[in-house]
């Protein structure tokens, strides 16, 4: 049988709070940036149910943009925490705050 | 008729002149600069002198009108609705007087120049302002409508202004500067409001055809006319330096004596009486701003000469005598003896700038004393200035044959010849004639004749620079009357108008007689005072008192325009401008704006905690706050509370 749409539209939207959440509450920068992930691959979730429904290639193609953006991403950031660790010898978020006036 | 006269080439040398050396003259070997300073005013003259040569040969017909060119249609400079300006120079029988008179003369100072500020560090900077002198005075000359002669009427101005204040450290010097300038605002205005109202009434500024209209309509006197002529007039009192605005003027002595030789005597200070000339139709049509005219020059001329009769400043006496002459010029224009007084501008541009020249030339020798208190007996050391400067005083004096006879005659007989009010004129100028005497034979016996009165230190030796130029103006300042009235009015007449003096046999001559007496008189006593009996003038002094100190004061004019002008303002400016509209509006203001910015700022700042959790938490919340807009249906939900929202406009 085939599993509804809904379904897929729930597991995105509580993957993405996940993630937003994640995003909000936990210290660690890297478990922050993990959070950004899981939130772009809940979208990635969401657009591929939509390709499917809707028996579009678009979703699909965008999917692809996301994942390559995501990884530029993930290489730039990952480069920035390593940068960050080294200079303050610490990653929780709330340590690092010198963007203040 | 062909080719050209090159008239927009007359001004924009000396402006070429102008911006090599202001731009690189501290940089140019001096010699350079020399070459450049001189060659730009000679090349304008040649050219003046090359346009009165084909007019004299009857090869050009006059009035020529020349206007720089783009391409094939001439320079437009401003065209909105009725007002129409361009740049077209006009080259009549009077702007070709003046501009020998300025282009000439100017080029003589220029040399004589050379030698007198030669040790000067300013030496580029100087020649520059006063080449930009030649280009705003050959404007002003040359214009043929009224807004391109304010140009040129306001930058002689500036000019005057740079030059008078050219020696920017002294404070006096200064200060004068900015005197000049202001009291020269005040006249401007007057010409200002004069543009406006001719703007309103002929709905042209071109001088030509302002002419044609009145022309047309003979009837047409008083009114707005004279209204207008009196604005024109104010203006030209301002530059003419003639009461009440002429403060100014000896004042503006602290400048370099050629400065004062150049634009305080001969030529700048004459653009008021040009002008009149210039626009004399309008005054032809209003007798009363003629007569005011008349008054105002004889009043100047009264005014000036008794005040110059105390100064010990050889260069403030002829600063009066220059104030005083220039109110002959209006007393010409007055009685609408036009001719006359550009006759008179002439020569007195001759022989005051010779005058001016032999005092800097006097001042140059002994080391920058002007006390003529302290001079004396330098007869034996300057003797050419000697020569020339005794030429200067007869010419002045209007002894024949010397040109200033010439003029003045012609001035004082179209005065008598005006009827009961004319007469006394004539008698005020005569008067004046006396004063002048006395006061210009005093000068000249208390620098030249006698012991000298103090040891002069340093003697510099004058240099053939300065004596060249000060030996051709004695030339012509005797040989600069001997055209004739007659002769000059006729050249004159089609710019200037018929209205001129004619010849009056006996009067002419008994009148003529009279005015020398009368010169002969003047200079009988101050023969009296300052040779014969040295201890005399200071008797005098003492026994007058009050009526010497009225005089040595310049009758308080300075004082009473500071109690009644400059103070007043001054205060204004402090308490009113100053404390409640600078500090308290503008100032409050820019702090109420500046709290405001700051305080809300304080407070905003709190939001930038550099804390990253937080603004990634309002950013979920903007995320949250535009979803929930976009998502809910508002209009729905607020239609349940009877209120209807209308997005769309309709």
């Amino acid at each position: 049988m085939e599993i509804p749409i809904t379904w897929y539209l729930l597991l995105s939207a509580v993957l993405f709070s996940l993630g937003v959440v994640g995003f909000l509450i936990k210290r660690n920068l890297i478990t922050v940036f993990m959070s950004i992930e899981l939130m772009l691959n809940a979208v990635n979730l969401s657009f591929v149910t939509f390709a499917h429904q809707w028996h579009a290639v678009r979703g699909q193609i965008f999917v692809f943009f996301v994942m390559m953006v995501a990884a530029a991403e993930a290489a730039v950031g990952l480069a920035i925490i390593i940068a960050v660790f080294r200079a303050r010898a610490t990653l929780a978020v709330d340590r690092i705050d010198l963007m203040k006036l | 008729m062909n080719g050209f006269l090159f008239l927009p080439l007359i001004p924009l040398l000396p402006l070429l002149g102008f911006l090599l050396n202001g731009l690189f003259g501290r940089r140019l070997p001096k010699a350079l600069v020399t070459m450049v300073a001189l060659s730009t005013p000679l090349a304008s003259f040649l050219l003046v002198a090359r346009a009165a040569f084909l007019i004299w040969k009857g090869s050009w017909v006059l009035p020529v009108i020349e206007a720089p060119a783009f391409g094939h249609s001439a320079l437009v400079w401003i065209n909105i609705a009725t007002l129409h300006a361009d740049f077209s120079f006009v080259l009549d029988q009077l702007s070709l007087v003046m501009l020998l008179v300025v282009t000439g003369v100017g080029f003589l100072i220029h040399i004589y120049s050379v030698g007198y500020m030669a040790h000067d560090e300013g030496y580029a900077r100087y020649f520059s302002y006063l080449n930009l002198f030649l280009f705003f005075m050959t404007t002003l000359v040359l214009a043929g409508n009224a807004l391109l002669m304010f140009v040129g009427w306001e930058g002689v101005g500036l000019a005057s202004y740079l030059l008078i204040g050219f020696w920017f450290q002294k404070t006096t010097a200064a200060d004068a500067g900015k005197k000049a300038f202001i009291v020269n605002r005040i006249g401007d205005f007057g010409f200002l409001i004069g543009m406006f109202l001719l703007l309103a009434n002929f709905g042209t500024l071109t001088f030509s055809e302002i002419a044609a209209r009145l022309d047309a309509n003979p009837g047409w006197t008083g009114g707005e006319l004279t209204v207008i002529a009196l604005c024109l007039l104010l203006g030209a009192a301002g530059k003419s330096a003639q009461l009440p605005l002429y403060i100014w003027l000896p004042d503006a002595m602290e400048g370099p004596t050629p400065v004062s030789a150049l634009i305080h005597a001969a030529t700048m200070v004459t653009a008021g009486v040009y002008m009149i000339a210039r626009t004399h139709v309008l005054f032809d049509h209003s007798p009363f701003a003629l007569s005011v005219v008349a008054i105002v020059g004889a009043a100047t001329a009264l005014f000036a000469a008794t005040i110059g009769l105390v100064q010990n400043d050889i260069k403030r006496v002829l600063a009066y005598s220059t104030i005083s002459q220039l109110g002959y010029m209006f007393l010409g224009c007055g009685v609408a003896a036009y001719s006359a007084a550009i006759f008179h501008l002439v020569t007195h541009s001759f022989f005051k700038a010779l005058l001016f020249l032999a005092a800097g030339s006097v001042i140059h020798a002994i080391g920058g004393e002007q006390d003529m208190r302290k001079m004396g007996g330098l007869w034996k050391k300057l003797p050419i200035t000697f020569a020339v400067t005794t030429v200067g005083v007869l010419a002045i004096g209007g002894f024949f044959p010397f040109a200033g006879f010439f003029s003045k005659d012609a001035i004082l007989y179209a005065a008598f010849a005006q009827g009961a009010g004319g007469k006394a004129l004539w008698f005020v100028g005569l008067v004046t004639a006396l004063l002048t005497s006395f006061y210009m034979f005093r000068l000249w016996y208390l620098t030249f004749l006698g012991k000298p009165r103090s040891e002069t230190g340093h003697h510099h030796s004058t240099p053939w620079s300065m004596l060249g130029p000060l030996v051709i103006l004695a030339l012509l300042s005797i040989s600069g009357g001997w055209v004739g009235i007659e002769r000059f009015a006729a050249y004159l007449a089609p710019a200037t108008g018929a209205r001129a003096t004619e010849a009056g046999g006996n009067l002419e001559l008994i009148l003529s007689i009279v005015a020398v007496a009368v010169a002969l008189v003047g200079c009988f006593v101050a023969d009296l005072l300052y040779r014969q009996k040295p201890a005399r003038p200071a008797e005098l002094a003492a026994e007058y008192p009050e009526s010497y100190k009225l005089l040595a004061h310049k009758y308080y004019v300075d004082e009473f325009y500071g109690a009644t002008v400059v103070k007043p303002l001054l205060a204004i400016s402090t308490y009113f401008l100053g404390w409640v509209v600078d500090k308290a509006l503008i100032g409050g203001t820019a702090w109420l704006l500046g709290g405001i910015a700051t305080f809300s700022g304080a407070l905003l700042q709190r939001w930038q905690s550099g804390n990253i959790r937080s603004y990634a938490a309002w950013l979920a919340a903007g995320a949250a706050a535009v979803l929930l807009f976009l998502v809910v249906p508002w209009s729905a939900f607020l239609a349940n509370f009877g209120i209807h929202l209308n997005l769309a406009g309709h």
